[in-house]
């Protein structure tokens, strides 16, 4: 990603790809897991992969790497279920935990064996962490955060568009002369793709080549999350929101009734967090989460585009703001102009007994 | 103990306002400030210092008006402070913005040799968390990202023990020096300039680098040359073609407008109650 944002002209021209680079096919998506689990985001990203292979004609791949077992074998026939023509196998013990080197040893020998025009990696800690790494390796570009991934079809190239200056302009980036052309996309973001358990597809194994005494980094220990009382905004059904419009931190409790009523998450904006009203985990945004609930309800919040980005792909935005020419009236489905002080706790009140009528109604 | 920490000027995204008729970003008047995620490794840095002794040099590539950023590293208590700048470099993407950064540290590596570089988790303005690993690649030193907590430096044996956030946990690594490690936000707290450092800071003879100083070799790698990615388009995110539909009663009155809005909710997703009786208490 270009460090300027002024556009430079020669994007629009057509232009021919060394013949070199020409041989690069294929589009890949990294599949991630952790512990056993695959990343929700690299099936999101899977079924993005999906589109841009139908697009260029060619291959959707899945590359796993993992330590020998039944685990890496299953994801590998989970990611044809989403959407993967192939899968590129390595597993070896040293894969057994995620860790810098083997895993960019890996990733870099399989593109430059089997030559991907496109890969796609999880914006993650993991996934940042490694995408850096093999992007440089490689000497190629590499387009973080995406939030549109297109093909334009005069050169084939990758059209990847993210938000720039934190989040107030969009910008496309694209990778001309360079292949594989890389990008990360966050998770939530994209929609997740039909699993379709019909599908099946050839495993391609790749040995790594690298023994556990190369490698100088050593795992001494892994401290799962205690996840009871953590925010899990990402895949909340519900988000209950506040802004400044809260005015102060004690008014910011008539978001947490409201919350609770709906066994809903508590979501912020960013002054909020910087405020310290809540923690970090809960900023929804450009630089905090992005989430696509069912329902989102921001109180108090103008709808800002570093707060729009994160938020705009919910099923049902329902906004309530005091300032009638709030952007967030823009893009909301449902709007109530008023004191979201008075409405909130009306609202609380209005859920309650819904859900009340309702559970006796069976 | 010798640290570089990178660090980079970039404006305060929160205070960018776009015009709204031209859609371009309205510089004016908006502060400069140091990329908030650097603060946290320039202040792990300064601790690392404070217990084992040694010296921070920050290293910051940039236009000439990012020596503010980088005398206000001077005042929190850095040791020397280098500014790479050169029209050359304009256009750097992150990938030719490591191979500089990477030069340069190699170039201070020839006075003392450096044990750790530390880079932010990511910047404000560009988001990509993707300088600090091109650099770790290009020096081939260890990377270490994420990282919430540093346990043990042994300087004696060269090894460094840290906590590194993962997805659903936290690793415990154990590596060599040197490495390249990356702080994440929250880790500590930067401490407050004292007043000797800070009149050092106004003081202090800047170290002002050229691209011959920082030791490119190859200019192709720098610049838009050496950039691979291309913005081929900037633009204002399109508005939604439909606006909210806004909930208006007679009276106004909150309670009616609410009773209307979940009447209009819950006969447009009918499934919003079910998913509300299998989370809510």
């Amino acid at each position: 990603m270009s460090e300027t944002t002024e556009p430079r002209k020669p994007a629009r021209k057509k232009v021919e790809l060394d013949p070199k680079l020409a041989r690069y096919k294929g589009v890949w998506v990294f599949v991630e897991h952790e512990r056993g689990q695959v990343h929700p985001v690299s099936w999101e990203l899977m079924g993005e992969g999906r589109k841009l292979a139908d697009k260029l004609g060619v291959e959707l791949a899945g590359v796993v790497m993992g330590a020998p077992g039944e685990d890496t074998r299953t994801f590998c026939h989970q990611a044809m279920h989403h959407g993967a023509d192939l899968c590129y196998l390595i597993a070896d013990e040293v894969l057994r935990d995620y860790r810098n080197e083997p895993f960019t040893k890996g990733m870099t020998d399989l593109v430059n064996t089997w030559q991907p025009e496109i890969l796609l990696i999880g914006a993650t800690t993991l996934g940042r962490d490694l995408a850096g790494s093999v992007a440089t390796t490689l000497k190629t570009g590499l387009t973080a955060d995406c939030t549109e991934l297109a093909i334009d079809m005069e050169n084939r190239s990758l059209a990847a568009t993210r938000p720039t200056f934190g989040g107030s302009l969009l910008c496309t980036i694209v990778t001309l002369n360079y292949r594989p052309q890389m990008a990360t996309v966050r998770p939530r973001v994209m929609a997740m793709p039909k699993r379709d358990e019909s599908r099946t597809g050839r495993i391609v194994e790749h040995p790594l080549g690298m023994i556990e005494t190369a490698i100088i980094t050593k795992v001494l220990e892994y401290i799962p999350d205690n996840l009871q009382g953590k925010p899990q905004l990402a895949f909340a059904d519900i988000i209950v929101s506040g802004g400044r419009g809260m005015k102060k931190q004690e008014n910011f409790q008539r978001i947490w009734d409201l919350a609770k009523v709906l066994g809903a998450e508590v979501g912020a904006t960013r002054p909020i967090v910087q405020a310290g009203w809540v923690e970090a985990d809960r900023q929804v945004g450009q630089s905090g989460k992005t989430v696509r609930p069912k329902l989102y309800i921001a109180a108090g919040i103008s709808g800002a585009i570093q707060h729009r980005v994160g938020m705009e792909d919910s099923d049902v935005i329902i906004a309530i703001n005091s300032d009638p020419n709030a952007p967030i009236f823009d893009f909301a489905t449902y709007g109530i102009v008023g004191n979201a002080m008075v409405i909130v706790p009306a609202l609380t009140d209005a859920f309650r007994q819904h859900l009340s009528t309702s559970r006796m109604a069976g | 103990m010798h640290i570089v920490v990178c660090i980079k000027q970039v404006p305060d995204s929160a205070q960018i306002r776009v015009h709204p008729v031209t859609n371009t970003i309205m510089r004016q008047g908006v502060p400069a400030i140091v990329n908030p995620y650097d603060l946290y490794s320039l202040e792990e840095a300064l601790r690392l210092k404070d217990r084992y002794g040694g010296r921070v040099t920050v290293l910051s590539m940039g236009p000439p008006q990012a020596e503010t950023a980088l005398r206000k590293a001077i005042s929190f208590g850095a040791d020397e402070a280098i500014l790479v700048t050169d029209r050359a470099f304009a256009g750097s993407d992150t990938l030719a913005t490591s191979y500089a950064l990477a030069s340069a540290i190699r170039q201070i590596e020839k006075d003392i040799p450096v044990d750790l570089v530390f880079a932010g988790k990511q910047t404000i303005d560009g988001d990509t968390a993707q300088v600090g690993p091109g650099i770790a690649k290009r020096l081939d030193m260890r990377l270490l990202t994420y990282i919430s907590k540093i346990r043990e430096l042994d300087a004696l044996h060269g090894t460094i023990t840290v906590e590194r956030r993962a997805e659903g946990g936290v690793q415990v690594l154990k590596t060599k020096l040197p490495c390249l490690v990356t702080v994440l936000e929250g880790t500590n707290e930067m401490r407050f300039a004292t007043m000797n450092n800070m009149f050092r800071a106004a003081r202090y003879p800047l170290k002002v680098w050229n691209k011959e100083s920082a030791g490119i070799e190859d200019l192709t790698k720098i610049g838009l040359k050496g950039s691979p990615t291309i913005v081929s388009k900037v633009f204002a995110p399109s508005p939604k073609a439909v606006k909210a539909e806004i909930i208006d009663t007679e009276s106004n009155q909150p309670k009616d407008l609410v009773v209307t809005l979940l009447a209009k909710l819950f006969t447009k997703k009918p499934d919003l109650a079910h998913d509300i009786a299998k989370n809510a208490p």
